[in-house]
């Protein structure tokens, strides 16, 4: 007994100060890495317009954001934010299941040839077009509308892939008993597919909003008024430096429209890393 | 009876068309014309109310390559990919690795690591704009108290991109991480245990048994990181606005630049064509590691 214990604890000592690094690298890299909202909390509570230096004892208010809540329209463009992140993932839902469920299970001359082409657009990022589908959207009569900032994304390659390989490994004999039981294929699809996928389905929804939540660049040249225009773009105009707004005020404003987007992260997000843990995307 | 098999057949068929359809005719008008359209305009000139735009063959090109600024976005976007897709990747790997391993406050360390991912760029972008500001930012007021002189990181040019890179890094390496994440938890535990057994050192176990095993994952994340070495431009548009003189420019913003600043779509749409063979040639390379891997199970 004496033996075996004294023949073990050498090795035992080694990999608990292996721990010690470990939690201590862990914990440094993710100071550093919240550091910035940390810092931006603490600026955006300081009184504006005066000089920020490291004075951690001088009062804090919120005088900044009282003054950004008032200043931008930013019910508004939460709403179109929200408006826009649910017209995109509904179209997206559509039309990668029914697609998904096309190449899955489907026998069609040039399948396989359209799903290279599928697969092709994920290169083809709908981003550096930019100038073309401004050019078709405006044709549509869809400038400045959630519909002209959303229908691009629409057909989702990635959506039809992850779709497709979740129908795939459904087993067939599972389709089989629903059809004995007079299932169309609709019904199938409805009944035994989409429930079968439901990780996925949630996994997809989750980086579909955060992607397009945040999402800059295209509605930024598809949008003109604050009728349309989604937080990012209403905060990119507030934040621009040559407003000649201050840090502190910038803080606020950045932190007023996060604010909605950590709280869900905060609630669900167990749920959140959970889902890309369990939809593989490998 | 054959008949009817026949039939039943192309009745399938034709239903997977159907179904497929609406997906591609939208993937048709967003994603194929318009690529066929920019290759159309690029060789066409700028047309103006007075002289209407005519064929000018690869003029738009040749124009592109004479210009100094196309050299210094491009070899900017270069280094930008360089250093932040290998950076990153490390990153991701750490992290991945330490919010597995059984430290205190996992899960506080998680959504550390995380957080950045859900914010959007232009949010992050103003986070950073505290770090960078000369003499009362973060960093010059560290510096400062060790007797250095304020610095204007984004002002300079030879600050600028440097500033911009670390911005992504931070922004995308904890999204990778949960693909690592993912992988590790297939790799069963097992594993480690034999080569404990073995007297295989952590280090060997990391570099000769994880590694290999996370190689899917990793190609995964390259491709992903790459793509975001295109993509990822937001923070221009609050940091450097692509300056000064160039000096923190990347495609995708000169892109954004000459189409909507300038008005100037022709050489815009020469430019999305190079960035679009590129990224051709990155998903051939990919489809060509895919197939290799499926070879080798």
């Amino acid at each position: 007994m004496n033996t075996i214990v004294t023949s073990i604890s050498p090795k035992r000592r080694l990999p608990d100060l292996d721990k010690v690094f470990d939690a201590v690298g862990a914990w440094v890299l993710a100071i550093v890495w919240i550091s910035p909202l940390l810092f931006a909390t603490w600026a955006a509570l300081q009184p504006s317009g005066t000089a920020l230096g490291m004075d951690f004892s001088s009062p804090l208010t919120f005088e900044n954001f009282v003054y950004v809540w008032n200043a931008v329209p930013w019910v508004g463009y939460f709403t179109n934010t929200v408006v826009l992140v649910t017209l995109i993932l509904a179209g997206q839902l559509v039309l990668c299941t029914l697609a998904g469920f096309a190449f899955a299970r489907f026998e069609f001359k040039g399948r396989d040839t359209v799903f290279i082409l599928v697969l092709l657009q994920l290169f083809i990022l709908p981003e550096v077009l930019i100038v073309e589908n401004y050019a078709i959207v405006s044709k549509l009569g869809l400038f400045d509308t959630a519909l002209g900032i959303g229908l691009p994304y629409m057909a989702s390659a990635f959506g039809i892939f992850l779709l497709r390989q979740a129908f795939k490994s459904v087993p067939i004999e599972l389709e089989e008993a629903a059809r004995i039981e007079g299932c169309s294929w609709m019904g199938v699809l409805w009944k035994v597919y989409v429930p079968a996928a439901k990780p996925v389905y949630l996994a997809y929804a989750l980086v579909s909003i955060a992607t397009h939540w945040n999402n800059f660049l295209w509605p930024l040249i598809v949008t003109n008024s604050p009728d349309t225009r989604p937080l990012t773009v209403g905060l990119s105009l507030f934040g621009a430096p040559e407003t000649g707004v201050d840090i502190s005020v910038i803080s606020a404003a950045t932190l007023t429209t996060i604010l909605p987007l950590l709280i869900a992260f905060m609630i669900f997000q167990r749920q959140f890393i959970q889902a890309f843990l369990r939809a593989g995307i490998r | 009876m054959n008949e009817m098999a026949q039939l039943q057949k192309r009745r399938l068929a034709l239903y997977g068309w159907m179904l497929a359809a609406p997906a591609l005719a939208l993937m048709s008008l967003f994603a194929f014309y318009p690529a066929i359209a920019t290759l159309w305009h690029s060789l066409f000139t700028r047309g103006t109310t007075r002289r209407p735009s005519v064929f000018a063959g690869l003029d738009n090109y040749s124009d592109l390559f004479a210009d100094p600024t196309f050299w210094t976005v491009a070899s900017n976007n270069l280094i930008y990919a360089g250093i932040t897709i290998p950076v990153s990747i490390f990153f991701a790997l750490a992290m991945a690795l330490w919010a597995n391993a059984h430290i205190p406050a996992r899960s506080f360390v998680r959504s550390a690591y995380f957080t950045p991912t859900i914010l959007p760029m232009i949010a992050a972008a103003n986070l950073w704009l505290f770090f960078y500001t000369p003499d009362l930012g973060v960093i010059d007021q560290i510096t400062g108290f060790f007797g250095a002189e304020p610095t204007n990181w984004l002002g300079q040019p030879e600050t600028a991109l440097a500033s911009i890179i670390i911005v992504t890094i931070w922004k995308e390496s904890g999204f990778f991480m949960i693909f690592y994440l993912a992988a590790l938890q297939t790799i069963p535990p097992d594993l480690r245990e034999a080569a404990r057994i073995e007297g295989a050192g952590r280090w060997t176990y990391t570099r000769r048994i994880l590694l290999p095993l996370l190689m899917p994952t990793t190609i995964f994340v390259f491709v992903n990181a790459m793509i975001n070495s295109v993509k990822l431009i937001d923070h221009l548009f609050i940091l450097t606005k692509g300056g000064p003189n160039n000096a923190s420019k990347l495609i995708l913003y000169w892109i954004w630049e000459m189409a909507f600043a300038y008005f100037d779509s022709p050489h815009a749409a020469a430019m999305t064509i190079l960035v679009l063979l590129t990224l051709g040639i990155v998903a051939v390379i990919q489809f060509r590691l895919v197939e290799k891997r499926t070879h080798y199970r």
